[in-house]
């Protein structure tokens, strides 16, 4: 009777056992390179922010999705007037945010008119630029009018620093971020890691992860042991691409290679002689071989571009052809411009691992039709500095990764200098067109004049390398916006 | 001794005033603009300036000079461009890395090579002694970072004996807390006690010359109680130096072993201060080491005054 008891006792004990061994884990550790100034995207734009706190702890209007596909989001459905001027958002009802006050249509005008007002310290105010009133209708309905026709409204109200605030907790979201979203912020350490915590009141499908934890691994050489040995499960975008080989090869790991919507260019200062004329910034595009520098800013990983559009958007022409890498043709524009013996300038490349070893091929590839390239390493305080707000510069290496930005060619004063009355009015039919296919037809008629116009070398398309533990699911393969969205992760066993 | 006491101290002080000129100094000639830093590439210069009004970056120099000096002297650092909170709160939670990494790699340093120069100098020019010195300049000579790579492959992936990286905090206990710090100090002490060891051996070989060595000898003590006793003891003035400044370094230039094994130490806050043009952070950290390098030198100092006796007497 009891050796019975004793084996029944043992049996339930092991089973007890077996089944806690067996439950899937709920707890994940990231791992990013930066770590953010604080975590409200509505006063900062450093990316880290968006990564941490985007659909995680801070919701929109809308979202944007893993194909870069506009979502509902606080707002379960909307309505566009006629004359595409008025959205009429219908707001979900039991939102709470994290501190226990309730969501409301107040705070989406409290918002909105704090993002667009004339202090606004908003790091993507032009996004509100068109917003002419925001009305709370009803505690479930907001009303927003514009100016004018926006194409882009929706998405850009799914942007990250387009997200929903409290009124009485906004002032303290740099330390102590208050959204609605599916986790909240457990614990930073500054300097080491900051935790979430699932928010038990949300809203919307409870996230299956119960903690997310971003540690801050700077170094690109400590990726890859950080992995192997379990303390970090996931990195959203692997730093060391070098070593991504020795991870690829072990089947405990997933790597997936997504796209982004960084296009990585050799901005020109269109201004500046000898930059100027079109035959030398042709001479430029033609001298370069896309795929030596692919090769050697991103391990061959990332796509050849001819224009300042992603690949992965809809509407992509592909422009790779129209300046083919032809030595003796650069050579013809360069005579072209008198300049056949060369000349010399410089190039500003700030502190990327794309830039600095893109840079250094550029140099010898432009030796070849004699144009000779000082490089000077920068630092990004200095790149904005000098080269962004000063335009002190003749070329430099960069990745655009704001989504959906060819506008910003038709900026007057911006660091490229360039100006095309004819892509400025394309650009502003396309801000005010709400129809897809004339959209489309418009956005490559907007590529083209700048493949053809060169006022930048296009290069390639900046690619995410996601590397995770091959039990895990739900991480985005690409980046349409940076945004680590943990909402769908979960743990397979 | 009080007169030579008040002389450093004000000497000490002056040193003070002087480098919080220069700080602010080079920090204000630094390019780039933090608050165009902070909203990035689509701000507008409207923008730009409105923060850089709150943040107090468009007073006059010397104004704003004057208010971080005046804050300093009742201690208050001001407060983080970037973080927007206390230096002082984030200079202590880095200090609580820094300072204890610091103090067992400089315990495990000195308790490898002081055997090790002993051993070497008593063996001058023989097989033992090529041996460890040919040792210690290996490493010296070795990248640190690649040998703190090697051990988290080693103890961390392959034996999974301590963490690969990170700090949780002495919050989670202290036996978890010296568990991530025991490779960094390895790693930070394995060069300091090879270069340690070459000094402790030279300034040994040169004592072992002197004739009260031989005087020793000769009126019958063993070998190994005037080595330790006699000889060691009169070495260990390049020994306590070289110890001051190895100090003054383990606090603060281990960024590239902070960033191997992603501590929040004191190094990364200023790499990361700098980067952001955190001015202030920058600024306040770099005196505060200023001063712990003024406090070990006289520290230092007052050693010396403890291994040689002579030193009392004098002043």
């Amino acid at each position: 009777m009891k050796l019975w008891k004793t084996i029944l006792a043992a049996s339930v004990l092991s089973l007890a056992a077996a089944t806690s061994a067996f439950a899937a884990r709920t707890d994940l550790t990231l791992g990013i390179v930066l770590e953010p100034p604080h975590l409200d995207p509505t006063a900062g734009a450093a990316a880290a922010i968006g990564e941490i706190t985007y659909a995680n702890v801070f919701e929109g209007l809308t979202r944007i999705d893993d194909n870069g596909q506009v979502q509902p989001g606080l707002a379960e459905s909307w309505a566009v007037s006629d004359d595409g001027k008025v959205y009429t958002f219908k707001l979900h009802s039991g939102v709470k945010f994290h501190d226990g006050s309730a969501f409301s249509a107040d705070d989406v005008k409290f918002s909105l008119d704090r993002a667009r007002a004339k202090d606004s310290l908003n790091p993507q105010k032009p996004l509100f630029a068109h917003i002419t009133d925001v009305t709370a209708v009803d505690p479930a309905t907001v009303k927003v009018t514009l100016d004018g026709p926006q194409g882009d409204f929706l998405y850009d109200m799914g942007q990250v620093a387009a997200v929903i605030v409290g009124k009485a907790s906004a002032d303290g979201n740099k330390d102590k971020p208050i959204g609605t979203g599916p986790f909240k912020l457990d614990h930073w350490a500054k300097g080491s890691e900051i935790t979430l915590v699932k928010n038990q009141d949300y809203w919307g499908t409870q996230a299956a992860l119960d903690k997310a934890t971003f540690r801050i691994v700077p170094d690109a050489a400590a990726a890859v042991p950080a992995l192997l040995s379990g303390d970090i499960q996931a990195f959203a975008n692997m730093p060391a691409q070098d070593a991504l080989a020795q991870v690829q090869s072990d089947p405990r790991f997933t790597v997936v290679i997504g796209a982004t919507e960084g296009e990585t260019i050799l901005s020109i200062n269109n201004k500046k002689p000898p930059f100027d004329k079109l035959a030398v910034r042709q001479a430029l595009a033609s001298a370069i071989d896309r795929s030596a520098i692919i090769e050697a800013a991103s391990n061959g990983l990332g796509k050849p571009i001819g224009s300042h559009f992603s690949p992965g958007d809809a509407g992509y022409v592909d422009l790779t052809g129209v300046y083919p890498h032809d030595i003796a043709k650069a050579k013809a524009y360069l005579k072209e411009a008198g300049l056949e013996n060369g000349f010399s300038a410089t190039l500003k490349l700030p502190p990327v691992p794309y830039a600095r070893d893109g840079g250094q091929v550029i140099q010898s590839e432009l030796k070849e039709i004699g144009v000779d390239l000082q490089i000077i390493p920068v630092e990004w305080a200095e790149w904005l500095s000098q080269v962004f707000t000063n335009k002190d510069y003749d070329l430099t290496i960069v990745s655009h990764v704001e989504p959906n930005d060819i506008d910003i060619y038709s900026r007057p004063d911006y660091y490229f200098q360039y100006e095309n009355p004819k892509f400025n009015d394309v650009i502003k039919e396309l801000g005010s067109t709400v129809d897809k296919d004339k959209r489309l037809e418009l956005l490559g008629e907007a590529q083209k004049i700048l493949a053809h116009d060169v006022p930048a070398v296009y290069l390639f398309e900046l690619p995410k390398i996601g590397v995770w533990d091959a039990k895990l699911q739900g991480m985005w393969t690409n980046w349409p916006i940076e945004a680590d969205d943990l909402t769908k992760v979960k743990w397979t066993d | 001794m009080t007169a030579y006491l008040l002389k450093r101290l004000i000497i000490a002080a002056l040193t003070l005033v002087l480098a919080s000129m220069v700080v602010f100094a080079v920090m204000e000639i630094l390019p780039g603009d933090p608050a165009r830093l902070m909203l990035g590439l689509n701000a507008s210069a409207d923008q730009v300036e409105v923060l850089r009004n709150q943040m107090g970056l468009n007073a006059p120099l010397v104004l704003r000079y004057l208010h971080w000096a005046g804050g300093l002297l009742s201690l208050d650092f001001g407060r983080s461009y970037t973080y927007s909170v206390p230096v002082i709160d984030l200079v202590r939670e880095r200090v609580a890395v820094s300072l204890p990494l610091a103090l067992i790699a400089l315990a495990l340093s000195t308790i490898i090579a002081i055997p090790v120069g002993v051993f070497s100098a008593s063996r001058q020019g023989r097989a033992g002694d090529t041996l460890t010195m040919g040792a210690a300049q290996l490493g010296v000579a070795v990248p640190n970072f690649w040998f703190a790579l090697m051990l988290i492959y080693l103890f961390a992936v392959w034996l999974r004996l301590v963490p690969a990286g990170g700090f949780l905090g002495w919050s989670a206990g202290i036996w978890p807390a010296l568990k991530s710090l025991i490779l960094p100090a390895v790693a930070l002490a394995l060069p300091q006690a090879a270069i340690l060891a070459r000094v402790a051996r030279s300034a040994l070989i040169e004592v072992l010359n002197e004739d009260y060595i031989r005087t020793a000898r000769a009126k019958g003590l063993p070998y190994r109680t005037v080595l330790w006793r006699h000889a060691l003891r009169n070495a260990m003035i390049p020994v306590l130096t070289i110890l001051g400044l190895q100090f003054a370094f383990l606090l603060a230039g281990t960024i590239i072993i902070e960033n191997v094994f992603y501590l929040p130490g004191l190094g990364r806050l200023v790499f990361q201060a700098i980067t952001q043009r955190d001015l202030i952070v920058v600024e306040g950290v770099v005196m505060l080491l200023v001063a712990a390098v003024i406090l070990i030198n006289l520290l230092v100092d007052f050693s010396y005054a403890i291994v040689d006796p002579r030193l009392r007497g004098r002043q």
